[in-house]
C-alpha cells in the first residue's frame, strides 16, 4: 500500500490518502476523505521532495520517499503551501536531511517561523521566475499569494511541464487510483473546493492564471485530490470561468449597485427601507434594489452581495439585538470578498434600539467602510423620520458615486456625541 | 495648543484634534473603519496605512516597529492604537 506512484520519468507521488476523513479545517464536509499530496523529483544532481503530509501520516510518507530516495540525495525541499496538512512531516524530514535547502515564498517566512516555533532556520525565500537547478530538471517557482493563504506558491517542472500547484486545482477526494482519468467523479469536489476555499480569493485567483496560462501544461498535481494528467488545461480554464462574475450585471457599465436587505415585524422597518431606497434612487447613476431577508434563502443574496458597491442592512431591535436572518447572512459572507465595499445599517426599534451599531460595528469588523450613521427610529417613522431615511440614502448614493461633501469637524464636537458622529 | 487635521478616507471626514491624540481615540469616535484587537500594539489588528502626513506622526517605538515588521508592514503603516498625530495635516485609510 506504501508504494510511491510514477508521474513522469523522476517524478513520484509520495503522498497519503486519509478515506476517513469527513470534516476538513471545521468549514469542509467530504464525502470520502482526502489525500495528502507529495512529490519527488529527481535530477542528475539533487533529489526534491516538493510538499509533505499531515503529521498523522507521516509514517506512510517516509515510506514512500525512502522507496525513491535515500535521505542524503535529497538537495531541495519545496514548500507550497505551509498550512499543517503539508508540512506536518516537515520537522521530521529537515532533521532526516538536514542537507537539504528549504525553498518557500517570501511571505511564508513569517509563518515558517511560527510553525517551527524557531527563529534560527536556515531557507531560501523564492519569488516568481526564480529556479532551483537539479541537473537536467529545472524547479521554476510562480508567487500565487492567496491562492488561498498569504504564502501559497506554485512550482513548475519546466523540461516535463509538471506544474505541483498547492491547493489550487486541488479538491477533497479520496481515490487510491490517484489519476483523474481513472478516479470516481470527483467533478462536485473539485467545484465544491473552489467555492469554498479560493471564491474569496478570486482577484487572486485570476492574477495566478494569469501567470499559470502561459505554461505548457502536461500535467497538474495539486496538493490534495486526484492529479490532472487527462486535459490538465480543461481545470485551468474551469478555474477562469469560475473567478469571472457570477452574475451578467447589465447596469454594472452606468451605475453603482447598492442593495438594501431588511426585515419587519410591524413594516415600520420596511417603510424606512423603501424611503432609503427612494432616496438613494434620487442620485444619478446608482442602482438600489431592494430585499425582504424573510422571502428569501441565504446563497443568492451572499451571489448578490460578492457583485455589489455597497449594502444596507435595516433590522428591527429585539431583546437587544439584530434579528437573526440578518446574522445568518453576515456569517455568510466569508465565501465571497467584501472587503472596501460601502455598508450602513438602519432600523425600527421600541426599546432601547442597539441593532443599528451592532450592525454597523459587525460591517467594519469584515473591513467595509461604514461611512454614514444609521438611521434609528423609535416604532412607527414619522414624515419627518422617513425624510431622514430618504436623506441618508442620498449620503450613501454620494458615497458610492464619489460625490459626498468632504465634512470637517471638530474633536470636541466628537467627544460630545453618545456615538459615531451623523454622516 | 498645537492642532492637528486627520482625513479619514474611507468616510470623506477631517477632524481637527489636539497635538499628541492617538489615532485610535479619533478613528473609534469618528466611525472610521478601523477594527481593534488588543490595543496594547501587540496584535496588529488595527495597522492602517498613512497615505500623507508621515512627517506629522510621532515615531515608531520599538515596540510598535517590532509588531509591524512582524505582519510585514510597509513604510506607510502604522498602529492606530500607538501612533501619535503631532501637527499640521495627515490623511489615513485603514489596511
Amino acid at each position: 500500500m506504501s508504494d510511491p506512484v510514477v508521474l513522469a520519468p523522476g517524478v513520484h507521488w509520495i503522498g497519503a490518502l486519509d478515506p476517513q476523513l469527513r470534516v476538513f479545517d471545521v468549514i469542509l464536509k467530504t464525502a470520502n476523505g482526502t489525500t495528502y499530496n507529495a512529490y519527488c523529483v529527481r535530477g542528475e544532481k539533487g533529489v526534491a521532495v516538493i510538499d509533505t503530509v499531515k503529521a498523522e501520516f507521516a509514517d506512510t510518507f517516509f515510506a514512500r520517499l525512502e522507496a525513491v530516495a535515500r535521505y542524503d540525495e535529497i538537495t531541495a525541499i519545496v514548500l507550497n503551501h505551509l498550512e499543517p496538512d503539508h508540512t506536518g512531516a516537515l520537522p521530521e524530514l529537515m532533521r532526516r536531511a538536514p542537507q537539504a535547502r528549504l525553498y518557500i515564498s517570501v511571505k511564508a517566512q513569517t509563518m515558517l517561523k511560527g510553525l517551527l516555533k524557531s527563529e534560527d532556520l536556515a531557507y531560501v525565500p523564492v519569488d516568481t521566475g526564480d529556479t532551483v537547478d537539479l541537473g537536467g530538471r529545472t524547479l521554476r517557482f510562480l508567487n500565487t499569494p492567496f491562492l488561498h493563504w498569504p504564502d501559497t506558491q506554485c512550482t513548475y517542472l519546466e523540461e516535463q511541464a509538471l506544474l505541483f500547484s498547492g491547493d489550487v486545482f486541488g479538491c477533497h477526494f479520496c481515490d487510491g487510483r490517484l489519476f483523474n482519468d481513472r478516479v470516481g467523479d470527483f467533478r462536485f469536489s473539485f467545484e465544491y473546493y473552489y467555492q469554498h476555499i479560493m471564491r474569496p480569493f478570486r482577484e487572486h485567483v485570476r492574477a495566478g492564471l494569469d501567470l499559470i496560462e502561459p505554461l505548457r501544461l502536461d500535467l497538474i498535481a495539486p496538493a490534495h485530490g486526484p492529479i490532472l494528467r487527462d486535459a490538465p488545461r480543461a481545470y485551468v480554464q474551469r478555474y477562469r470561468q469560475l473567478a469571472a462574475p457570477l452574475l451578467h450585471n447589465e447596469a454594472a457599465d452606468r451605475a453603482k449597485t447598492l442593495l438594501i436587505f431588511y426585515i419587519s415585524s410591524y413594516g415600520n422597518t420596511a417603510r424606512m427601507a423603501l424611503a432609503v431606497r427612494d432616496g438613494a434612487e434620487e442620485i444619478d447613476g446608482v442602482r438600489a434594489s431592494l430585499y425582504d431577508l424573510q422571502g428569501g434563502e441565504v446563497t443568492p443574496f451572499v451571489d448578490l452581495i460578492e457583485e455589489a458597491d455597497g449594502i444596507v442592512f435595516g433590522s428591527p431591535t429585539i431583546n437587544g439585538d439584530a434579528v437573526k436572518p440578518i446574522w445568518d447572512l453576515l456569517s455568510s459572507l466569508a465565501v465571497v470578498s467584501i472587503k472596501d465595499k460601502l455598508g450602513a445599517a438602519f432600523g425600527s426599534y421600541g426599546w432601547t434600539g442597539e441593532a443599528v451599531q451592532m450592525l454597523e460595528d459587525r460591517l467594519r469588523g469584515l473591513k467595509l467602510r461604514v461611512p454614514v450613521s444609521g438611521v434609528r427610529v423609535k416604532l412607527i417613522p414619522t414624515q419627518e423620520e422617513l425624510e431622514r431615511c430618504r436623506a441618508f440614502g442620498r449620503q450613501l448614493a454620494q458615497h458610492l458615486t464619489g460625490r459626498a461633501v468632504r465634512r470637517v469637524i471638530d474633536m470636541s464636537e466628537l467627544l460630545k456625541e453618545p456615538s459615531h458622529a451623523q454622516g | 495648543m498645537p492642532k492637528a487635521n486627520v482625513t479619514f478616507e474611507d468616510i470623506g471626514v477631517t477632524v481637527t484634534v489636539p497635538a499628541g491624540t492617538r489615532l485610535i481615540e479619533i478613528s473609534e469616535k469618528v466611525g472610521a473603519g478601523i477594527t481593534y484587537g488588543c490595543r496594547e500594539g501587540e496584535c496588529a489588528t488595527c495597522m492602517m496605512k498613512i497615505v500623507s502626513g508621515m512627517e506629522n506622526m510621532s515615531q515608531r517605538s520599538v515596540l510598535e516597529d517590532k509588531v509591524l515588521q512582524e505582519n510585514m508592514a510597509g513604510r506607510q503603516h502604522r498602529l492606530a492604537c500607538q501612533a501619535q498625530v503631532l501637527g499640521g495635516e495627515i490623511v489615513v485609510r485603514p489596511g
